[in-house]
């Protein structure tokens, strides 16, 4: 016979997952280990509520989490285990954390008892990422532990997203709830409906303006208020730039979309914003990639800077009107009540003639522009594009004709080599395990390969497209234009066989050294599982314009 | 323009809450002068007093990145004008051979109290404003100090 108490109580572990659920997570990411056994045992008698995708790193599975995260608008988890299976992640974390992506790590530790004795895969995981998460926990009571995970999944979700860590010691997972009460569910991020700062102020700016330049960041993303940008660039007659993270935000076709501007953006965009008398910043930081030289930024122009985070508001640039608040509250007031304004059809001819200068010259070559052309043209807006970072980050950046929000996948404020492939495989579950493209280099794929095991064995159509140089271009390229062509560490001199590495995992490989073969291999690419398409390209390709670090329009090369 | 300024923050009374504020400071590179931190009235919260010398631009990163930590509840700038604030000091100093007497007399000038003593040192206990405490430590110097401990500065608001 059972017996009550039985019946009342609940493992540590089984509140994990059973919370998780309960938050609405099917898919977590992560790799099992020594201190989060029991977590595991749960996930395996829960598996038909949710699905675990065991990774080759937990790197792999943070990134993975965070391109899920980004994709499907929800707050993703990861669990890993204590010691390296935490120090794993510190990238992925950092990279959530850079880029305001809402995910909860759950990690395993030593039991509570033999904390702080220097124990068999010990470490103070939450000292190590206290500086790139939005807070953490240390569970130490398993009568806490589902409050806690609760409100981990609020936090991270809320306001300003961002990473959330929850440090579980084993024996919190093996003691038992008495009584494990379930919190309320906490309401989804909605946001206050409080701002502060004038909106009278920014309209009035607006109205004075003559030449008005919309700023999006990758808070009109997260806040999914592209609509409203619209809206309000339509009433204004302002172009819309957008800074690495905010690219999607409006679509590229739309007439007055300059697309990125920054160190590397579209010479129209970044253009337009230089020679704009007004900038509306829209949930940006302002970031010195965006900027350039910060003292020198929209000098001769209004800034109005509206962020869901306080902090943000005078960090980078100091703003002459601003409001802290949720663009969702703030945004549809600002373009209902922003009539009476009459476009400047001097500026808007400006911003078309800008524009024109960033459409494409007919090419059959095969540099990085072809071939992110051609991978453009062969898929339909709503695919997902996770990219690595560096040259090819860029080229993609400027080139990718993004129609909507959440489908341009890569590694903004951290800029983390390693992120793509990971980050790939989280898209591609997220969007429902349709074709997803990841567009790498030799360099970063290099960092991150083994990930390549983890989309066979999800038989994810990801089609990876490498543009193989043999060198680390960025670096290269900074070398070449700065350090009198002292390229230090930056040539590979490899001979890796990439077509031959993906077959060995088990996936599909492809080399190509022309646009009429990458077409071939992309139409050649599987369904049931990933392809590698191998694209060499000429090591001295550069990423233009670029506005060298600190600079201005006036250094602009190009 | 730098200068010192003192904020008052209300956090959870939880283990780690320090390090989180105090790395605020560290990851932008700003020192702590001084910091104290105790229990209040309610022991679910701790009370921080905390002294930088910084510009504007500092002051205000200071006071908007310790409002995003969840842990912390309230933070108040507390300005010379609108607070009353007082430091507590120890100092054990040297009892030459003229003996306690101008040791003593220094002592009762600044309102301190002995609380402990030898043949060769007392130590004092003195509390007022920081500049109180330093300008002790000035007189004391020529007799010469052996340590001091200093509580750093503790404010609350004027008012009720």
């Amino acid at each position: 016979m059972l017996r009550m108490d039985y019946i009342l109580q609940k493992s540590g572990a089984a509140i994990v997952v059973e919370e998780l659920i309960r938050q609405g997570v099917d898919v977590v990411f992560g790799y099992p280990g020594g201190y989060v056994i029991n977590i595991y045992d749960e996930l395996y008698k829960n598996s038909d509520k949710i699905k675990h995708v065991l990774t080759a790193h937990e790197q792999g599975a943070a990134h993975a989490a965070d391109a899920y995260a980004r994709v499907s608008d929800t707050t993703s988890a990861v669990i890993a285990t204590g010691g390296p299976g935490a120090t794993n992640l510190v990238t992925g974390i950092a990279n959530a954390y850079l880029d305001s992506v809402p995910v909860v790590f759950i990690t395993g530790n030593v039991p509570t008892p033999m904390r702080g004795g220097d124990s068999f895969q010990e470490i103070d995981t939450v000292g190590v990422t206290m500086p790139i998460v939005k807070h953490s926990f240390i569970v130490r009571d398993v009568q806490e532990l589902r409050r806690t995970l609760a409100e981990a999944f609020m936090i991270a979700g809320s306001g300003r997203k961002g990473p959330v860590l929850v440090d579980i010691p084993k024996s919190v997972q093996l003691a038992c709830a008495e009584n494990d009460e379930l919190p309320a569910r906490p309401e989804k991020g909605s946001g206050s409906g409080v701002y502060t700062g004038s909106l009278d102020d920014a309209l009035d700016a607006l109205r004075d303006s003559s030449r008005p330049y919309i700023y999006c960041g990758g808070g009109v993303i997260s806040s999914g208020t592209g609509g409203d940008v619209l809206r309000l660039s339509g009433k204004l007659g302002a172009p819309v730039g957008a800074s690495m993270m905010g690219i999607g935000a409006v679509p590229d076709s739309y007439e007055l979309s300059l697309g990125m501007s920054g160190m590397h953006g579209r010479y129209g965009s970044t253009v337009a914003m230089a020679e704009a008398d007004l900038i509306l910043a829209l949930g940006v930081r302002f970031s010195d990639r965006a900027t350039g030289n910060a003292r020198e930024y929209g000098k001769n122009a209004k800034i109005i800077h509206i962020d869901i985070d306080a902090a943000e508001i005078g960090k980078n640039v100091r703003p002459d009107v601003s409001l802290c608040g949720d663009l969702r509250i703030i945004l549809p007031e600002l373009a209902e009540r922003c009539g009476g304004v009459t476009p400047n059809a001097s500026w808007l001819s400006k911003v078309a003639e800008l524009k024109s200068a960033d459409a494409e010259v007919a090419a059959g070559g095969f540099t990085p522009r072809d071939i992110i052309r051609l991978v453009n043209g062969m898929h339909d807006s709503s695919t997902i594009v996770a990219t690595d970072v560096g040259q090819h980050q860029m080229w993609v950046a400027q080139h990718y004709r993004f129609e909507q929000p959440r489908k341009f996948i890569t590694s903004g404020g951290l800029g983390a080599m390693g992120f793509g492939l990971g980050a790939a495989i989280g898209a591609c579950i997220a969007c429902g395990r349709k074709r997803t493209i990841l567009f790498t280099s030799d360099g970063s794929f290099g960092m991150n390969l083994t990930e390549l095991a983890t989309a066979v064995a999800q038989i994810l159509p990801i089609t990876i497209v490498l543009l193989n140089n043999g060198v680390l271009g960025m670096l290269r390229q900074w070398q070449a234009l700065f350090l009198e062509g002292r390229y230090s560490a930056t040539t590979l001199d490899r001979k890796t066989d990439f077509p031959a590495l993906a077959k060995a995992f088990g996936a599909a490989g492809f080399a190509v050294s022309c646009i009429n073969e990458l077409e071939a291999a992309l139409l050649a690419a599987p369904d049931a599982g990933p392809s590698l398409i191998d694209c060499s390209i000429d090591m001295d390709e550069k990423v233009y314009p670029m506005i060298p670090d600190g600079g201005t329009l006036a250094d602009m090369l190009y | 323009m730098s200068e010192k300024f003192t904020v008052g923050i209300i956090v959870s009374n939880h283990f780690g809450v320090l390090n989180r504020v105090a790395a605020l400071y560290a990851k932008r590179g700003y020192n702590i002068d001084s910091l104290a931190v105790g229990e209040t009235e309610n022991p679910a919260y701790s009370r921080m007093t905390i002294v930088t010398t910084g510009d504007e631009y500092m002051k205000e990163q200071v006071l908007k990145q310790l409002e995003k930590l969840h842990d912390v509840k309230s933070v108040v700038l507390l300005g010379r004008d609108d607070a009353v604030s007082v430091e507590h000091m120890l100092i054990k100093l040297k009892v030459g051979p003229s003996g306690k007497t101008g040791v003593s007399s220094l002592i009762n000038d600044y309102g301190g109290r002995v609380m402990d003593f030898g043949e060769e040192f007392v130590t004092a206990e003195v509390s007022g404003s920081s500049e109180k405490i330093e300008q002790f430590i000035e007189a004391a110097r020529g007799g010469g100090i052996l340590e001091v401990c200093r509580s750093g500065l503790i404010s609350l608001s004027r008012g009720g």
